[in-house]
């Protein structure tokens, strides 16, 4: 029996790795599984057949604003996120052909957060309220995101980008902007500095339709696009030397990767804040179980970071209730013992 | 590679105006700033003290400010010469390898949920999470096939300083209190730190400092390669550990006092080096009169960019050292 599944229709064939369509399966059911999960528990424990009959539409009051006001846009909007981040990471992993690489390391996550940190201080008046919408909040986030990109990417290029060059310009530029952005907080009010502070850990706490309305597009978007690129990314795995000899235009490739790796960040932190460690572990995780062709590790890796969000989004929620804790937080206390887990295993 | 200064009369020479500028910019320090004073008021403070104002300034804030940037200045840039040798990384530092915010959550660990106030414990905090910092990232970078390259180690650093600022902002979002009390502290600043909060790590820091100068001749032979240190006699294991614990105590001791202050560390090795060559012999003392010399000419400045409030020093530290760190990378030693 072949290990491959061919679809064919009059234009175009193709080979799915069998083994990573059942996992791709399988952690889709256990994503809609969560989220089912997630949609009931909460401040208001909400049955599972109530929750049923809220989302066909025949549910009753209280419950129906809870489900569909509250707890269904954010998580959507953690599945999106949590996906996209971990995309975003997967990228870079193989643009710069390291395991450790990720949107948090290579200094876009902390441009975004820059430029919102800025915003808030900037547009805040002296009675804490901000002096223009919300609504442009992730605007600013997504140019930050951008022009921390640029600016890398520049900075980073001489005859070629190297991805050494890349990602060291990268973490030196993160350390510079997050003393920037500490610096921004002090000038700020206090208030400022609390929300600043969430903003930066990374929440999906308070997201409305308005934002699943406007991170939908993007997502909906790039991820067609990524999934076209799989195979440049196979290509730039193999390193320049490869690469070129194969006939790839090596530059050209990594710039298109990682316009769509820091869209996929940008979008993503702009509406739920850093949330970090999701593009380092998303992209880990599936790899191991799937192995490193782009084709079949990119959407295990996009379901492996929706997952991650969401847990790390529900244990927020639940587990020191009343207060919540910013997923953020929990991506990280489970980021770093995995990162513990892997050292001794390569070690031993 | 030799250094611009070539003979050893010049670098002595050199060596003693560097201590005199050192002190010239103390005294610069001590007296200016958003007070306005005089050299005659400073110097009246300490003979004439009269319980004016200005000689209270200079007496409580100004003076122990100097001392402080002179003793976390010389630290940092002295833990950058150790750790760029003993990785042979020319941007390893402190604080891109995560052991400053190590050492920084461990300190808001400690003020947000045991309520720890003491000196003394918080210089034992700031060692145990330099410490960690320092293990998981060698591990870290030293995991996998080709063992420790700069470049894994760098990312390494990056990752656990991410987790480390991560895990920080969590305790902050969840204890406002402590937000307010440690947000100064958290940019790196020397600003309104009493001499009290020296004289609990200064023992460590002057033993880090002695250990330092007393190595450069095994720094040396380690510069050649650990495999020829080795096959030279050197007890290359002992020597990294013993180095790793001076670096430890240098960086936790400067972030206790003076919070996580960035660049100084990258910067200044590259200065000493372009000054005298690849001899840690000279290295060493020219690496930590720079280093104070840098850290109190941004503290000055710190004063007067965003009149009357001031700018945290490692804001500085982090605007002017940016440009150079791209400079080093982009000279491009990494291959």
């Amino acid at each position: 029996m072949s290990k491959y599944v061919t679809v064919r229709s009059k234009s175009h064939s193709m080979l799915l790795d069998k083994k990573a369509l059942i996992i791709s399966i399988v952690l889709f059911l256990f994503m809609a599984g969560i989220m089912s999960v997630s949609i009931g528990i909460g401040e208001l424990y909400i049955s599972p057949l109530e929750v049923l009959k809220s989302l066909t539409g025949t549910g009753s009051g209280m419950n129906d604003v809870v489900i569909q006001q509250f707890r269904l846009p954010r998580i959507l909007i953690a599945v999106m996120a949590g996906a996209s981040l971990s995309l975003a990471g997967a990228i870079l992993q193989g643009v710069i052909r390291n395991p450790l690489a990720s949107p948090d390391m290579l200094g876009i996550s902390t441009g975004a957060g820059f430029a919102a940190v800025t915003f808030i201080t900037m547009f805040s008046n002296q009675s804490n309220n901000l002096k223009v919408s919300i609504g442009y909040l992730p605007v600013a986030a997504v140019l930050g995101a951008f022009g921390m990109a640029a600016l890398i990417y520049i900075l980073a290029w001489k005859r070629g980008i190297a991805p050494v060059r890349l990602i060291l310009i990268g973490v030196g530029l993160m350390t510079a902007t997050q003393a920037l952005t500490t610096l921004m907080i002090i000038l700020g009010p206090i208030y400022a500095a609390s929300q600043a502070t969430i903003w930066l850990t990374g929440t999906v706490y308070a997201a409305n339709w308005q934002d699943v309305n406007s991170l939908l597009p993007w997502f909906l978007i790039l991820v067609p696009v990524l999934l076209f690129f799989s195979r440049t990314l196979n290509i730039q795995e193999l390193g320049d030397e490869v690469a070129t000899s194969l006939g790839h235009s090596v530059h050209k490739g990594r710039f298109v990767l990682l316009l769509i790796s820091t869209a996929l960040a940008g979008s993503a932190v702009a509406f739920t804040g850093a949330i970090g460690f999701v593009g380092l572990i998303g992209p880990h995780i599936a790899r191991r179980l799937v192995g490193s062709s782009f084709g079949a590790m990119l959407p295990v890796s996009g379901f492996l970071g929706a997952i991650l969000v969401l847990l790390a989004d529900l244990a927020g929620r639940t587990l020191f209730s009343p207060l919540e804790v910013p997923a953020g937080v929990f991506t990280a206390a489970i980021g770093a013992p995995y990162f513990i887990y892997l050292l001794f295993k390569n070690h031993g | 590679m030799n250094g611009i200064i070539q003979t050893n009369k010049y670098k002595t020479v050199f060596l003693f105006s560097g201590s005199i500028l050192l002190a010239v910019f103390m005294a610069l320090s001590v007296v200016l700033g958003y007070t306005d004073t005089s050299w005659k008021t400073a110097l009246e403070a300490f003979t004439h003290f009269n319980g004016s104002n200005e000689h209270l300034i200079i007496q409580n804030a100004r003076l122990p400010r100097a001392l402080i940037g002179a003793v976390v200045g010389v630290s940092l840039a002295l833990a950058g010469v150790l750790l760029q040798a003993i990785t042979r990384n020319p941007i390893a530092s402190t604080d891109i390898f995560g052991l400053n915010a190590g050492a920084g959550f461990f300190i808001v660990l400690a003020v947000s949920f045991f309520n720890i106030t003491s000196l003394q414990q918080f210089t034992w905090l700031a060692f145990t999470g330099a410490a960690v910092s320092a293990i998981a990232v060698y591990l870290l970078g030293s995991a996998g096939r080709n063992g420790l390259t700069p470049i894994k180690m760098t990312l390494a650093g990056a990752v656990i300083a991410a987790m480390f600022a991560s895990l920080t902002q969590g305790m902050l979002v969840a204890n406002e209190k402590a937000l307010e009390e440690v947000l100064f502290w958290l940019a790196g600043s020397i600003q309104g730190r009493k001499l009290e909060w020296l004289y609990p790590v200064l023992p460590y820091l002057l033993i880090a400092w002695a250990g330092s100068m007393l190595i450069f001749r095994q720094l040396n032979i380690f510069l050649l390669g650990e495999d020829v240190a080795k096959s030279l006699g050197q007890r290359t294991i002992v020597f990294k550990i013993l180095a790793g614990v001076l670096i430890v105590f240098l960086a936790g001791g400067s972030v206790a006092v003076a919070g996580p202050i960035g660049f100084i560390g990258i910067v200044v090795p590259h200065i000493a080096r372009y000054l005298v060559g690849n001899d840690h012999r000279w290295v060493i003392p020219y690496s930590a009169l720079l280093g104070g010399i840098l850290l109190i000419a941004a503290d000055i400045s710190a004063r007067y960019i965003i009149l009357p409030e001031e700018v945290p020093v490692g804001v500085m530290t982090a605007l002017i050292g940016t440009p150079f760190f791209i400079h080093i990378v982009r000279k491009g030693q990494f291959k």
